[in-house]
């Protein structure tokens, strides 16, 4: 094969096991890419050049020496990146995408990056992200905005914009990222490639910089299903240092990937999510996806999530409370940015705040300060908790008859820089049928359906119960082998 | 001027450090003295993206002080956010329980010279510490932050306004400080802030059978006994004049904020009503709600050691104690522990009652002992019961036992070892005291007369010759005896 990135990290794998390529050839590759194509898209924010070559080389050298695949872990040598929302302690700023963080250092390793490296994985570079994971189109960064590999002119979503770019323009087989209330799923249908929100509790938190603790989950992006699979099984499981993460089996994913039988799949299809403001294209392609389960055996089931009307307006509740809370320690005493004016305590906590911290993290540490407020916290709040509860009980309730419910990942496909920076509200409602999900903790998936006219991916959103992604990623698998979309490249690498 | 009967209204919110290995919600040590921020890790340091983890030991000996508090634990409770900008308090806000504390609606029953009362506890919860600020000394305009102390587990016990006076304050303080050490729960070590005390107190003055309530005035941070003492009592006068210069009632006043000044001996304004802060406490999502299993809820409570009246009633019924033996030998667990060691060695409760509260207790003051552990009693419980014996079973007097109480403790020797040495084995040999006293009769006519004319107190003189004749080795019992027989005669 001419170009190495065109792999997937499974084919990387193979390919090194049986001696075609070496993970130095791969990793160089990488970098290739990157240096190619990165002062264009703006994936990353920062690089590992040095450091990710010499691991490579040792991965190199030990399979050399006859050490064996399963010692040498399951992504060894396979290039990697994550989203700079995660801990590292290489000597790499973890910036979360502010100015906040932009000299921070972290002293610790995430849970996950801990994860990677024992699985040989080799982390090229940190990616670019709407500001603390706060935004669906990467424009909040506080280091400019990551640019869609299909259409320069337009965004590539978000929070985790540089993770699905950089994994769409071939830079990386995969990327790890974070999804609060779609900043996964929503990129990936933006991107054109997989993009997979875990149930919560299956990936530890532990070094994620948290946005909203109760809703925050690290998951993959991938070009096919069976690499997501295999990131997934790396990801999960349990970690004592993340209460929240639960000790549930993790299931060998590659190995389910064609256990699912589709002549007795249920597919529950909820009209909510074809309503006013869906794109037609979008609609057309995702009934046409779904059209294909059926032609394999399964049936459509109606299910009604009724609740599902109030998610935005609970997520923007329950994600601000805990946004504002999170983000308090960015103070300016102990780490980040210190406003360097003159003023006592106050001051500085003030000065070193608004300095530090862009637009819509105020936006939405105001709003959630005031949700949390005396006076207002049962109106908002507790309200909110309320309705959350309703949107589970809803999924539960669907999830009785049916077995997976599709729809849209996102109303639209790519839109255009600037196009609504300046109305909070309709960058909020780019997140409408993803938010769901992390209210429930159900897991979704995004996986490309076919693109618009103009040539921009669409993405269908499969969601499915607790702790049962090995069948979500079986079911998913479907549409990517009968379509096969992965293989469709974006323009960027053609004019390279 | 029409007549004013004032009652002093207090209620206590007390802090206690509890005795865990590690911090709260990370595995940092405990440890106090060491340099600035060496006890730290990412997690009470605050840094991003890191989560707390709750230490069970800490939420066990919590459940242990409610149960001793006669609280009803929790079945299910949660943690919760607190939030406060503050640079000692990294994450600028502190884990804490709002509405579901780990133990409710208990009580704590003390004791004063009014009797016995049962304080009702109105909860108990826990949470962590915050660091420390060290402010630049010569007026630098900087202060240092230490965060050793961040994030070590705080039980927090609120009491209703129960106490009426000063004295009753104090005795609530020193009962809570007796059952936390009882416990083992806490060192309670006062100078190192271990237990820290926030009265919170005001006066309801009647006047021609009108009522008026003082504002509640808040009192931040006591850490001995003799603060909240003075501070309360302070209060009471403070609050009285300022209600008789200008008639603020609660209802005007609200709730204010106050410091102790240790040194000028008066409370200051640290916070006004309007100040007041809006925590927004929410639930903490980064932990899991706390449903303790009944079995190991159960298991706790059977072994919850006797509690400190239990104990002194225990001591007054069963050993014949007095109020007062039975009170300072339950002081500590440590010293009743010891007291019952003896007992069980000599099944001489009163005389070993006797020895520890009287000549043992003089002789660890007069060292500076502190007792904070059995190891520290300068003498084994065997040795003083040896002691104890010797002197009930006549073998030496009294007099000779204080000697050899405070030269066992000099030279760690037995007291057979010592009395052998020096001698002090008393004569108990009736034949050889009938010679001596006889001599003593015969040399001191007129106290014989005086004796048999009724003066019974006579008998003294004749008494302190034959002392003296046996170099005070006489047994006196034995000398009062023959003497009361042969003057009978």
């Amino acid at each position: 094969m001419s170009d190495l990135m065109e792999m997937t990290a499974l084919e990387m794998r193979a390919a090194m096991e049986c001696g075609e390529v070496t993970s130095r050839q791969l990793v160089g590759a990488s970098f290739d890419r990157i240096a190619a194509l990165d002062e264009r898209v703006h994936a990353f924010i920062s690089l590992r050049h040095d450091d990710a070559l010499a691991e490579a080389e040792a991965i190199d050298s030990r399979r050399a020496a006859g050490e064996s695949a399963a010692k040498l872990g399951p992504l060894a040598g396979i290039p990697i990146a994550i989203k700079d929302n995660l801990c590292t302690r290489d000597g790499l700023a973890t910036t979360c995408g502010s100015k906040m963080l932009e000299n921070f250092r972290a002293p610790y390793d995430a849970h996950v990056v801990q994860k990677l490296r024992a699985a040989g994985a080799i982390i090229v570079g940190k990616c670019n992200l709407d500001e603390f994971a706060m935004g669906s189109s990467t424009e909040n960064s506080g280091f400019g905005p990551t640019r869609n590999p299909w259409n320069l002119e337009c965004v590539p979503g978000g929070s985790s914009g540089g993770s699905a770019a950089c994994v769409a323009s071939r830079m990386v087989p995969m990327a790890v990222g974070s999804d609060t209330g779609g900043s996964i799923r929503q990129p990936g249908s933006l991107c054109g490639v997989i993009g997979m929100k875990p149930t919560y509790g299956r990936v530890s938190r532990y070094g994620l910089i948290a946005f909203a603790s109760s809703l925050d989950q690290i998951g993959p992006f991938t070009r096919t299903v069976d690499d997501a699979a295999l990131l997934l099984g790396v990801l999960s499981g349990p970690d004592s240092r993340d209460s929240t993460c639960l000790d549930h089996p993790v299931p060998d994913y590659l190995a389910g990937l064609e256990q699912v039988d589709f002549k007795n799949l249920r597919i529950g299809v909820p009209g909510e999510f074809f309503g006013q403001g869906l794109d037609a294209e979008v609609e057309k392609a995702v009934r046409r996806a779904i059209k294909i389960y059926e032609d394999a055996g399964a049936t459509l089931v109606e299910v009604d999530l009724p609740h599902s009307a109030y998610a935005v307006e609970t997520y923007y509740i329950v994600a601000t409370a805990e946004c504002s809370s999170n983000l308090a320690r960015y103070d300016g005493v102990h780490y980040g940015h210190r406003s360097t004016a003159e003023a006592g305590m106050i001051d500085m906590y003030e000065h070193s705040r608004a300095e530090g911290f862009g637009d819509e993290v105020k936006r939405r540490v105001m709003l959630g300060t005031h949700v949390l407020s005396s006076g207002y916290y049962d109106a908002y709040y507790l309200t909110a908790l309320k309705v959350r509860q309703k949107i589970k009980q809803d999924f539960d309730q669907a999830f009785a008859k049916v077995d997976c419910i599709m729809g849209p990942t996102s109303p639209s496909p790519a839109f255009l820089f600037g196009a609504r920076t300046d109305d909070p509200l309709s960058m909020y409602l780019s997140d409408i049928y993803t938010i769901s999900a992390n209210l429930a903790t159900i897991p979704g998936i995004s996986v490309p359906c076919g693109h618009t006219e103009s040539g921009l991916p669409i993405g269908l959103q499969i969601m499915s119960d607790v702790f049962t992604e090995d069948r979500l990623l079986g079911i998913a698998r479907l549409i990517q082998e009968s379509r096969q979309d992965y293989r469709r490249r974006p323009p960027i690498l053609e004019s390279n | 001027m029409s007549q004013l009967t004032v009652k002093t209204i207090v209620g206590i919110e007390v802090h206690v450090q509890l005795k865990t290995r590690t911090k709260l919600f990370c595995g940092c040590r405990t440890s106090f003295g060491d340099a600035p921020n060496t006890n730290t890790c990412p997690v009470c340091l605050g840094l991003p993206g890191v989560l707390p983890v709750m230490n069970r030991e800490a939420y066990r000996l919590s459940v242990m002080t409610a149960m001793a508090l006669k609280c009803k634990p929790a079945r299910h409770t949660k943690w919760d956010r607190k939030h406060y900008y503050y640079p000692d308090l990294p994450k600028n806000y502190q884990i804490s329980q709002y509405d579901q504390p780990l133990g409710e609606h208990g009580f704590l029953e003390i004791e004063t010279s009014q009797g016995r009362r049962k304080i009702r506890v109105l909860r108990v919860h826990l949470e962590e510490d915050a660091g420390k600020l060290l402010h630049a000394e010569g007026g630098g305009n900087y202060s240092e932050v230490d965060l050793n102390r961040t994030g070590t587990p705080l039980l927090e016990i609120v009491s209703e306004p129960d106490m009426t006076s000063v004295e009753e304050a104090r005795a609530y303080c020193t009962t809570l400080r007796q059952l936390v050490t009882y416990l083992g729960v806490s060192e309670a070590n006062m100078q190192m802030g271990q237990m820290r005390f926030e009265p919170n107190i005001n006066l309801h003055i009647s006047r021609d059978g009108e009522i008026f309530k003082t504002p509640i005035v808040e009192l931040k941070n006591l850490n001995s006994f003799r603060s909240v003492e003075r501070a309360v009592a302070y209060e009471e006068r403070r609050q009285l004049a300022a209600w008789q210069e200008s008639g603020i009632t609660l209802s005007q006043g609200g709730k204010t904020t106050r410091g102790w000044n240790d040194t000028s001996g008066e409370t200051y304004v640290q916070r006004e009503k309007e100040e007041a802060h809006d925590y927004r406490y929410f639930p903490e999502p980064d932990l899991v709600v706390v449903e303790p299993e009944e079995s190991w809820l159960a298991e706790i409570e059977r072994n919850l050691p006797e509690l400190p009246l239990e104990k002194k009633d225990r001591f007054i019924n069963s050993y014949g104690l007095s109020e007062y033996d039975a009170g300072v030998l339950t002081s500590t667990a440590e010293m009743a522990h010891y007291y019952e060691a003896v007992v069980t060695a000599t099944n001489r409760p009163k005389p070993a009652a006797n020895w520890i509260t009287q000549a043992l207790t003089r002789e660890i003051n007069a060292r500076g002992i502190e007792i904070n552990r059995l190891e520290d009693f300068p003498l084994s419980a065997e040795r003083l019961a040896e002691l104890v014996l010797a002197v009930d079973g006549g073998t030496i007097s009294k007099n000779a036992g204080d000697t050899v109480l405070s030269e066992m403790i000099e030279s760690g020797k037995s007291a057979q070892a010592i009395i052998d040495e020096k001698g002090l084995a008393q004569v108990s040999d009736s034949s050889a005291l009938e010679g001596i006293v006889d001599e003593a009769i015969a040399a001191n006519p007129g106290p014989v007369a005086d004796y048999k004319a009724g003066k019974k107190q006579a008998i003294g003189r004749i008494m302190g010759a034959v002392m003296k004749a046996s170099g005070g080795k006489a047994n006196p019992r034995l000398v009062t005896e023959i003497l009361e027989r042969k003057l009978a005669e």
